[in-house]
């Protein structure tokens, strides 16, 4: 198996720290593993991504050029992202913001309510961690979503630990949704 | 055995370089480097080391010199611009022999230019910005283990010759996060009689860039520096070869476009296209030799720069007329894509 994985979103919504969520998770499963942020004149409210390999082979390039697989988390991100995609490519966009339609027939598209999803589960702010489930949902050979709460648990430094238990859950109702 | 851990390039540079003994590390903050000055204030104090953030580039390569001058295992980190800012002082820590370890994440020039990954400081990091007849030994890490492990090395070469030793990454190897495991930390401590470190019971140590009489002593200590730089480049250069044994064609790529080349190598050999990548991990001394050798045996040699085409010079000098050597460059922060890598060999055939 190999993915090569853009997430992306506003600034704030947590597409780094899924990206290095699911790094940690797939290393500790065993597999090949790396991780390039969008750096420098990003901010809050602008556009951030990161791009993700999960391999079961040695990666040789960190650097992906058509992805396949894409979690788009705001409008500008699919915009950006979808043409860019590898064919049969898997497309997640979040359509608590997301209107518009994703308009290429060669991928397979899934949407999931991230918001909406993490808001009924008592957080506004962790969109993310919804993705992320549904994305294990769909492609449970990336991690098991016991090595995704477990990787939780490995990056998150401990002052902010008190966060853990409502992500875990945000990141279980988007596995169920 | 350490764990394997997922760290950045920058932040495992930084504790790679707490790990193989640096105690003082003085810096300017600059993007995409920013990540080691940050993790250094957080962790040097609580081990024994310094931090400090000096008030430019050129304050921190000096405090860097009489760091070292006083024995300290040191180090600054930069980017790009900054690393233009260090020349000076690089040149006089190489006068006055002083060993010590400079970081240049390179983003993409002329000018303060941008923040995004690039090599063109090539030139700049094998050539020597500052004046007078100096070389540095510059190491080149492919991935964030290399880039662990070469900053141990790094230590090692400069005290071993007393020479400025830079570590020239990229942006994108700074920020990229991958698994690695930690080098252990070093107990050994350096013997340097030569520092400046209190001379109760000892004649006084000197260390100058100045040397103005006897009328000769600037060329003995010139013939000195030349017969110390050919001992490193009998001994210490390193590279690494990919598929080259059977080749046709090799690529020759450092640093990040290495790893693009690395995944070209890797799709063409699955369609039984004979390609190999060679990858000089000491841009200086350069593996003029072995590359030579390589280039004897195949037909033509492809350089993939993320530059103008700068290593293509010592490339050339290299090959020394034995197959043909091409270009393949991005500049400006733009990496190579491995499809257009595919396409050119493809085109050779």
């Amino acid at each position: 198996m190999h993915e090569e994985i853009v997430i992306s979103g506003f600034g704030g919504q947590g597409v780094l720290l899924a990206g290095k969520l699911l790094c940690i998770a797939a290393m500790r499963e065993g597999k090949f593993v790396s991780h390039i942020p969008s750096y420098g004149a990003e901010m809050r409210g602008g556009t951030a991504n990161c791009k993700v390999i999960i391999s079961s082979e040695e990666i040789s390039s960190p650097v992906i050029d058509q992805p396949t697989i894409v979690i788009a988390l705001n409008t500008p991100s699919m915009h950006k992202f979808e043409p860019r995609m590898a064919e049969k490519g898997l497309l997640v966009y979040n359509s608590s913001l997301i209107l518009d339609k994703p308009t290429r027939s060669d991928i397979s598209v899934e949407s999931v309510k991230a918001n909406d999803i993490s808001e009924a589960a008592g957080s506004l702010r962790a969109a993310n961690m919804a993705a992320l489930g549904f994305l294990l949902k769909l492609k449970p050979e990336i991690a098991s979503m016991k090595s995704l709460v477990d990787a939780l648990d490995e990056a998150i430094s401990a002052r902010n630990k008190m966060h853990n238990p409502i992500n875990v859950k945000i990141m279980e109702s988007g596995y169920q949704s | 055995m350490s764990k394997t851990v997922l760290m950045k390039g920058n932040e495992a540079l930084a504790e790679s370089a707490i790990r193989a003994g640096c105690t003082h590390y003085f810096g300017y903050p600059i993007t995409p480097q920013n990540e080691i000055p940050a993790y250094m204030a957080k962790e040097m104090p609580g081990r024994g080391g310094c931090f400090l953030q000096a008030e430019s580039e050129i304050a921190a390569i000096n405090m860097v010199f009489g760091a070292s001058g006083a024995g300290a295992r040191t180090m600054t980190s930069t980017s790009s611009p900054g690393m233009s800012l260090k020349q000076e002082g690089l040149s006089y820590l190489a006068g006055a022999e002083l060993p010590c370890v400079v970081v240049n994440m390179m983003r993409g020039g002329p000018g303060l230019g941008g923040i995004a990954g690039s090599q063109a400081d090539y030139f700049q990091a094998t050539r020597g910005g500052g004046n007078g007849d100096y070389r540095s030994i510059v190491l080149a890490p492919g991935n964030v283990q290399e880039l662990a492990d070469l900053t141990v090395d790094a230590f090692e070469l400069a005290d071993k010759y007393r020479m400025v030793v830079t570590i020239l990454g990229d942006g994108y190897l700074g920020q990229m996060s991958e698994p690695v495991v930690l080098p252990e930390p070093t107990l050994k401590s350096v013997d340097k009689p030569w520092a400046v470190s209190g001379n109760k019971g000892r004649k006084p140590n000197k260390v100058m860039s100045l040397r103005l009489s006897p009328e000769d002593y600037l060329e003995k200590h010139n013939i000195h520096l030349q017969e110390l730089y050919s001992g490193v480049e009998n001994s210490e250069t390193r590279a690494e070869q990919y598929m080259t044994e059977d080749a046709e064609y090799i690529i020759v790529s450092y640093g990040t476009s290495s790893r693009i080349s690395r995944k070209a190598v890797k799709a063409l050999r699955e369609e039984g296209v004979k390609v190999g990548l060679f990858r000089p991990v000491t841009l200086w001394p350069y593996p003029m030799k072995e590359l030579n050798e390589l280039a004897g045996k195949v037909k033509k040699v492809l350089t993939v720069e993320m530059s103008a085409g700068q290593m293509l010079e010592d490339v050339k000098v290299a090959v020394n007329g034995k197959a043909d050597v091409d270009f393949y460059g991005k500049m400006g922060g733009a990496v190579p894509e491995s499809a257009e890598i595919i396409k050119i060999i493809k085109g050779y055939r």
